[in-house]
């Protein structure tokens, strides 16, 4: 049973990835980059990360991909303005470099990585996997042994935000507001 | 309740790795190759967490994780709101053809 779920948010990752590659319509790839990370939701469960499961959900589902399909809808020009009752479907496009050396390099990264982890025999795999809940070993740890990276990534997501809002605004704005000093 | 084997985990993983490359080194648009960028943040966490779940006293995968999905969080609202400003200036957002400094 675990192993059919592992197997279907396997195939829904790595198929809706390869989409995203297929794709020539960019809303298409943002829809289909959801479905991706769903499925890395689901392996998370799977491997007993139950916390960031969820967070992942909310971060980037809620958060990434919302900022992702604003980034589409703002920066694509429409082929026919003004039209904004026409039935067709509206197709961002997104032109492809050679196929050659995409294929090349990422078919030979992967691979690489298939003949390293099919000859790895990780010792570590043996140990028994116990399936409780992580919550409260990840409070107790962002308290206690990495409070320092928990309190720089505090400062780090304000400062990020705080620039992209400032680097967003349009720039006769940005000098309305700076003002006479 | 039976164990996964770790080995497909990672396998995923890399999978999920080699195609976020090859869209950052195919497509044309900022915003797909942003998602590429995603897509390999996606596939190391997923490593990460792997290797945790053989380490639930400490949970160091998964802190890690945890950091890089933020700090990932952060990257696409910065880029997007450079994309943003790239748009205003060239009325475009294909790479190949951001070919000037200044226009």
């Amino acid at each position: 049973m675990i192993q059919l779920a592992f197997y279907g948010f396997a195939i829904l990752t790595i198929g809706s990835a390869l989409a995203v590659l297929l794709t020539k319509n960019v809303l298409y790839a943002a829809f289909f980059l959801l479905l991706t990370l769903f499925g890395v939701a689901g392996l998370f469960v799977l491997a007993s990360a139950d916390f960031l499961a969820i967070a992942q959900l909310m971060i980037y589902v809620g958060g990434v991909l919302v900022l992702v399909v604003f980034g589409v809808m703002l920066t694509h020009k429409p082929e026919l303005p003004g039209d904004s009752n026409s039935q067709v479907p509206n197709t961002v496009p997104s032109l492809n470099r050679s196929w050659v050396v995409a294929l090349l390099v990422s078919g030979s990264l992967f691979a690489a990585l298939y003949t390293l982890l099919a000859r790895a025999n990780f010792l570590i795999f043996n140990q028994p996997i116990g399936w409780q809940s992580t919550i409260t070993t990840i409070g107790k740890q962002l308290m206690t042994e990495s409070v320092l990276p928990f309190e720089l990534i505090g400062i780090l997501l304000l400062a990020a935000l705080v620039g992209a809002t400032y680097l967003a605004a349009p720039v006769n704005n940005r000098k309305k507001n700076a003002g006479p000093q | 309740m039976q164990a996964l084997n770790s080995h497909l985990f990672l396998l995923v993983g890399a999978a999920l790795f080699s195609i976020g490359l090859a869209i950052v080194l195919l497509k044309r648009h900022a915003i797909v190759v942003l998602m590429g960028i995603e897509l390999m943040l996606n596939a190391v966490n997923l490593n990460l967490v792997t290797f945790s779940q053989y380490d639930p006293d400490r949970l160091q995968g998964q802190m890690l994780a945890l950091f890089v999905m933020v700090v990932a969080a952060a990257e696409s609202a910065v880029a997007l709101a450079i994309v943003l400003q790239v748009y205003r200036h060239f009325r475009t957002v294909q790479l190949d053809k951001l070919n000037e400094l200044k226009q």
